[in-house]
């Protein structure tokens, strides 16, 4: 029988996946890719929870929003990183040091 | 074992093994057809889980969507004659301890924890529930993200603009 906890354990694998990526990656689309890892994580969880829990719709209904947020945060973050390659022509994060004293 | 178990542990291989090649993987292409992957896996199991809207809309939204623009990122951000787009790894070690530390915890977590189980919800088709739920009373939060979409569009597009004289 698959319960609750076999769901948030994917969850949680998926989120560290996704934390890695982000720490680890110098490339500013592939740690995007692991803020993508970890909303789904997060999405998961909870349609779990919604499937297993109180038995109403409303963590699919934040799922959706989740979906919502992931979208218009890649649309913006792709134009910031756009924007830095046009002025650095580099999309690593550990060469965008322009601020830096 | 039964069926369901089995496509369970399938979508869930697919769904972390890919998400590890999104993580691992040296070239961007390969980072990004891996995500492919991940998002399917992922569907996969909203659609164990009973929630065949939210299944579609993450195969259109995700799929679709964002993977295409993450795709956009990868050729605009590379020459594209060069073939090869690394992707480096920096401060590896501190990261992968992290990474360790934390899913340790998160499993200590979620096998210690005695979780609440309700009476659950049947596998029933949630496409109509979810579209009255969203004219009713989560209409305010509704139209909102509406119009975050549409600002974060004009702001993307205002971003990117090249500026006369910059």
């Amino acid at each position: 029988m698959i319960g609750i906890q076999h769901y948030l354990v994917v969850s949680a694998l998926l989120f560290v996946l996704g934390i890695l990526g982000v720490l680890t990656r110098r490339n500013a689309v592939n740690v995007l890719m692991g803020i993508e890892l970890i909303l789904n994580s997060a999405n998961l969880n909870l349609v779990a929870f919604s499937r297993y829990g109180a038995g109403n719709l409303q963590g699919q209904l934040f799922a959706v929003f989740v979906i919502v947020i992931a979208a218009s945060e890649v649309a913006v973050a792709l134009a910031i990183i756009l924007t830095l390659y046009r002025l650095r022509r580099t999309p690593n994060l550990d060469e965008a040091d322009v601020l830096k004293g | 074992m039964t069926a369901s178990a089995v496509v369970f542990y399938i979508f869930a291989a697919i769904t972390v093994g890919s998400a590890a090649v999104v993580v691992l993987a040296r070239s961007l292409i390969y980072s990004a057809f891996a995500l492919l992957f991940t998002f399917f896996g992922v569907a996969g199991l909203y659609v164990l889980l009973g929630a065949d809207f939210l299944a579609a809309s993450q195969l259109l939204i995700y799929v679709g969507g964002i993977l295409v623009l993450l795709l956009f990122g990868v050729m605009l951000t590379h020459k594209i004659y060069e073939l090869d787009l690394r992707s480096e790894v920096t401060q590896f070690l501190p990261g992968f301890l992290i990474a360790v530390g934390l899913v340790m915890s998160l499993l200590f977590a979620i096998a210690r924890t005695q979780w609440k189980v309700g009476p659950g919800r049947a596998p029933l088709p949630t496409t109509r529930d979810i579209g009255l739920q969203f004219m009713g009373p989560w209409l305010l939060p509704f139209e909102a993200s509406s119009v975050l979409l549409l600002v974060a569009l004009i702001g993307a597009a205002m971003i990117v603009r090249r500026r006369p004289g910059a």
